[in-house]
């Protein structure tokens, strides 16, 4: 029978929701028995968030004044010293998870399979590569963890009805001083989250400039979404970094993603494949977007983004 | 410090299209042109602008895989590197074996960093760097957009999900180079000569003493399913009316 450790991801407060992905995709392993992980300085109001996931067995709390900030290189070793009998330790495909799983994937000498979309079975898994060009079916080999991240897109958060016992954990590990956490500037908004939101609008490169940039925050404020943006207009300087969506950005899967001005290089696409409807405006019709995309408009994004909001606000 | 090692990736070109064989056994390679992973060179546009400041003596680019690889490494070298090691050998090299093979070269040469990509834009796997650093038992600084040095020490600013984080790391240390640490520069047809000349040593990987452990096994490539290709509306309130028939408005 698998035996599943899935690392919380949180900021100390609140419970990501990219962790109850992730039990969703163990939760697809027959049979699994499913432990949350918690590492945090005080992780009582998180362990309580993550007792509620359905499927969930226990919550292990891990409180270490070494936990305040998501270090890998602090965190890892604790996980390989709860790691023990699991058979599987899963986290998120955030940055989150791709900066921790791999160092503990090393440290219990273990390839780290990233990215799981689909699970054959419990040691049998898909995941897209080439930007999602070609999906890999890889294998696990037998009698070793098999750790891995989940793509989150691809899955769709258990429900909370459950009441899982917390327990308090002790992890027995070295943990390092030689990574220091200074400080995260974290985005501010008040729209909904990128990688959670249910109706997203993105500009890319057309836009021009991060003042024209703001017609598509009007635009998503009118229709309740979050906003993302293409590699090429953070490049440009017109959004910051937390807003890409592609290859190396967020991978999203909102019931609604409104494209606006972007091209659809494969990179991007690649970040927006699950999206439930996908909307394209772009003047230029060749665009490849266009090929993907579930309603396509072509004309100035100038005149219609305002026109679009004034008929949905 | 003495020395920085970057790994430098011969991937499909990023402007490919990349086709999976019909038998699933990979994707299709043949003439298919091939280069230097983008995150790599940026990697290395970093390490090398570190030397320029004259915080570093000497960088040393490193390539894993059959020969052909060589043809990134004089690129690599042709960029600004002082010298390159292939790293030869004809099997599939996981991201667990890399690492263990860029920990042996760590031993050899102790640099103060290992710059890396942050992933290869084949695999897309994102791990080599966080592996070698639990390996070697250092630091890692992964999706760095901003690296400052002082002395034995780094800060390094990281682009993660809600924003930018910075962190201080003691070096020696992995960092792996996200897309907006720096704009790598272009090579100059004097530089491609005067590359030629540039040390590259080549050594078979038995010869590092890796100890491969059990790998993931590849069981089939398939194409993606495709989305098909849906309606054209012509103005706005088209789109508007399409969006209610969907229940979307």
């Amino acid at each position: 029978m698998s035996k599943i450790l899935v690392i919380a991801e949180h900021d100390g407060a609140t419970l990501n929701p990219s962790t109850a992905k992730s039990v969703a995709c163990a939760a697809s392993i027959s049979g699994a028995e499913i432990d949350i992980a918690v590492f945090a300085a005080d992780g009582s109001e998180v362990c309580a968030q993550a007792a509620l996931l359905d499927s969930v067995s226990k919550v292990r709390q891990i409180d270490n004044a070494a936990n305040q900030s998501a270090l890998a290189a602090v965190i890892a070793p604790q996980v390989v010293a709860l790691a023990g009998d699991y058979s599987h330790i899963f986290g998120a495909s955030t940055t989150f998870g791709k900066d921790l799983m791999p160092r503990v994937a090393a440290l219990l000498d273990v390839n780290q399979i990233s990215d799981i979309m689909e699970v054959t079975d419990e040691r049998t898994f898909k995941r897209p590569i080439y930007a999602g060009n070609a999906i890999l079916t890889v294998v696990a080999p037998a009698e070793r963890p098999v750790v891995a991240t989940v793509r989150t897109a691809s899955y769709q958060a258990v429900g909370e009805g459950n009441s899982a016992p917390v327990e308090i954990a002790a992890a027995d590990a070295d943990i390092p001083s030689h990574t220091r956490f200074i400080e995260l500037k974290a985005g501010k908004s008040d729209r909904p989250d990128l990688q959670t939101a249910t109706k997203v609008v993105s500009g890319g490169r057309a836009l021009g400039s991060s003042e024209n940039f703001d017609i598509i925050y009007a635009l998503a404020d009118a229709m309740g979404a979050g906003v993302g943006a293409s590699r090429a207009a953070v490049d440009a300087g017109y959004v910051p970094n937390e807003m890409q969506v592609g290859q190396t950005g967020k991978i999203i899967a909102p019931d609604l993603y409104v494209a606006i001005g972007i091209s659809g290089a494969i990179q991007h696409l690649t970040g927006i494949k699950d999206a439930g409807t996908i909307v394209a405006i772009n003047k230029d019709e060749e665009a490849p977007i266009f090929e993907v995309s579930d309603i396509g408009l072509v004309g100035d994004l100038f005149k219609i983004v305002p026109e679009l909001k004034d008929a949905v606000s | 410090m003495e020395k920085i090692l970057v790994g430098l990736k011969r991937v499909v070109d990023y402007n490919v299209r990349v086709r999976v064989r019909s038998d699933g056994s990979g994707v299709e390679t043949d003439g298919v042109k091939m280069s230097i992973n983008p995150f790599d060179e940026i990697a290395l546009e970093e390490a090398l602008r570190i030397k320029e400041r004259g915080d570093a003596k000497e960088v040393i680019v490193v390539s894993i895989g059959s020969s052909d690889s060589q043809q990134q490494l004089r690129t690599g070298l042709a960029m600004g590197a002082d010298r390159a090691i292939m790293v030869e050998t004809d099997a599939t090299v996981d991201s667990l074996t890399s690492a263990k093979i860029f920990n042996a070269l760590v031993e050899r040469e102790q640099p103060g960093l290992v710059i890396l990509g942050k992933q290869a834009i084949d695999n897309d796997n994102n791990q080599t760097g966080q592996m070698l650093a639990a390996i070697w038992g250092r630091p890692q600084a992964t999706f760095a957009s901003e690296v400052v040095l002082d002395g034995d020490k780094a800060t390094v600013t990281r682009e993660v999900d809600v924003g930018l984080e910075t962190i201080e790391i003691d070096l020696p240390a992995v960092i792996t180079a996200d897309l907006r640490l720096n704009e790598p520069r272009y090579v100059k047809l004097p530089d491609i000569m005067k590359a030629k000349k540039k040390p590259l040593d080549q050594i078979p990987l038995a010869d590092l003493g890796v100890t491969q452990s059990a790998g993931l096994t590849n069981v089939i490539f398939e194409p993606p399913e495709q989305r098909q290709k849906g309606i054209m509306v012509d103005d706005v309130a088209g789109l508007v009316a399409a969006l209610k028939d969907k229940g979307l408005l």
